[in-house]
């Protein structure tokens, strides 16, 4: 696990915030569901479908076989988000849509229903967001989830990859109607802080939403885009990235390009997967981190 | 020496040239030393390129394709690169070292390649 703090610290940072983070708390088999938390959900990320190269020879396979995973879970989640790059690029546009139909074919399989979607780059900064709206509607929505509020953030349908003013003032307003104390999960694509700006793995405007997030006690971020589990914490707000289900990239900085880790044969799903989110009460996180299932 | 025509495409790159990149009008000192970089999908050419510590430089890009970014967060810049202009960014390298720049614009199926480096002599 990458750890961008020290996990002492970290804990001491959750206990005065409020949020305590946890990890590997459930039972290695079995059940998901921790003792004591209120619900559960599944995060979903860069699935890039329609990707083809030498770092997934199985890409075609590999969501199918995560959503077999997920489907396997004895205790199911009360829903399920992807937190963007649903498809992997392309410049026709009758491709892009194309992708799009078929990964929501694919997923359609999930045994929970209750699914919710986010844009990743590779989904909307070519058009906008434009194919991707046809098939899954706004990029930017709210809702509520036994006491927690959710907020999806698009922070890519600018291809600057801005969240921009409009949006900001969306979420101003959003959080005006919140007390202090309320859960907020906030999910996106991109980390809202500065995680290593040498790859561009920042977003241009995200110390605006930061801010704007920061008067609130207990906000926690899921997001994607860098491949791989990460934690960080920015004041009392910790960001919990999610791995892909294409490659797994490297770690910030450990190596002079961000190319993608390569295919090893005898570790085939090395580094991707699915992750569970148990919202316990209290205000704790548990995380675990769900390995595709070799075929 | 800076010729004439350069200077006033220097200024036409003005509207687009933004946060700290400047784009430089008739008064800039001929003794800059220029570095033209041009971008097009998925790559900047040249990909690397040398600068010393304290020496002023010019950096000239351009776009042969559709719009691009350039960004160098070591140095704090960022600007657009237009195709049809010359974007101008004054850079006076205070540290020594090797200092990525990239596109930060996603511009397809390659956007996360495209890179250079810029080694700064001391
Ligand atoms: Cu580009």
């Amino acid at each position: 696990m990458q750890t961008g703090y020290d996990r002492r610290e970290f804990l001491r940072l959750g206990g005065i915030a409020g949020v305590a983070f946890a990890s590997g708390l459930f039972p290695a088999a079995g059940g998901a569901q921790a003792q004591g938390s209120d619900f559960h959900f599944v995060q979903f990320s860069d699935t890039h479908w329609g990707y083809t190269g030498p770092a997934n020879p199985d890409a075609a396979h590999t969501l199918e076989k995560a959503v077999e995973t997920v489907n396997g879970l004895a205790a199911q989640p009360d829903f399920i988000v992807f937190t963007g790059d649903l498809t992997h690029t392309t410049d026709d546009p009758k491709e892009r849509r194309a992708r799009l139909k078929r990964f929501k074919e694919i997923v359609s399989a999930l045994r929970v229903k209750d699914v919710r979607f986010m844009p990743g780059e590779h989904d909307a900064s070519l058009d906008r967001g434009e194919a991707y709206k046809e098939f899954f509607g706004a990029p930017n929505y709210t809702f509520d989830h036994k006491g927690v509020h959710f907020i999806a953030l698009d922070n890519v349908s600018d291809p600057a990859a801005r969240v921009g003013d409009e949006q900001l003032a969306w979420l101003a307003a959003d959080l005006k109607q919140r007390k202090p104390e309320d859960r907020i999960v906030v999910m996106t694509h991109r980390p809202l802080f500065d995680l290593y700006p040498s790859w561009d793995w920042a977003t241009a405007d995200g110390a605006k939403v930061m801010e704007l997030l920061m008067p609130y006690r207990n906000v926690v971020v899921f997001y994607g885009h860098i491949h791989q589990e990460h934690h960080h914490v920015t004041g009392h707000i910790a960001h919990h990235a999610a791995q892909s289900l294409v490659f797994p990239l490297p770690a910030p900085g450990s190596q002079p390009r961000r190319a993608p880790l390569p295919f090893d044969a005898a570790t085939p799903y090395r580094g991707l997967g699915t992750r569970d989110v148990a919202v316990g009460v209290a205000s704790s996180y548990a995380l675990k981190e769900l390995p595709v299932a070799k075929a | 020496m800076i010729n004439r025509r350069t200077t006033l495409r220097w200024l036409a790159a003005a509207p687009v040239a933004s946060g700290l990149a400047a784009a430089v009008g008739l008064a800039a000192e001929p003794a800059v030393r220029e570095i033209r970089i041009s971008a097009k999908k998925f790559e900047f050419t040249p990909s690397s390129v040398t600068a010393r510590v304290g020496e002023p430089v010019m950096l000239l890009l351009s776009s042969e394709d559709r719009i691009h970014g350039f960004k160098m967060p070591d140095f704090n810049l960022r600007t657009d690169i237009v195709p049809g202009v010359v974007t101008a960014v004054q850079l006076t390298p205070d540290r020594a070292g090797s200092f990525s720049y990239f596109c930060d614009i996603f511009c397809g199926d390659g956007h996360e390649d495209m890179g250079g480096t810029m080694l700064v002599e001391g």
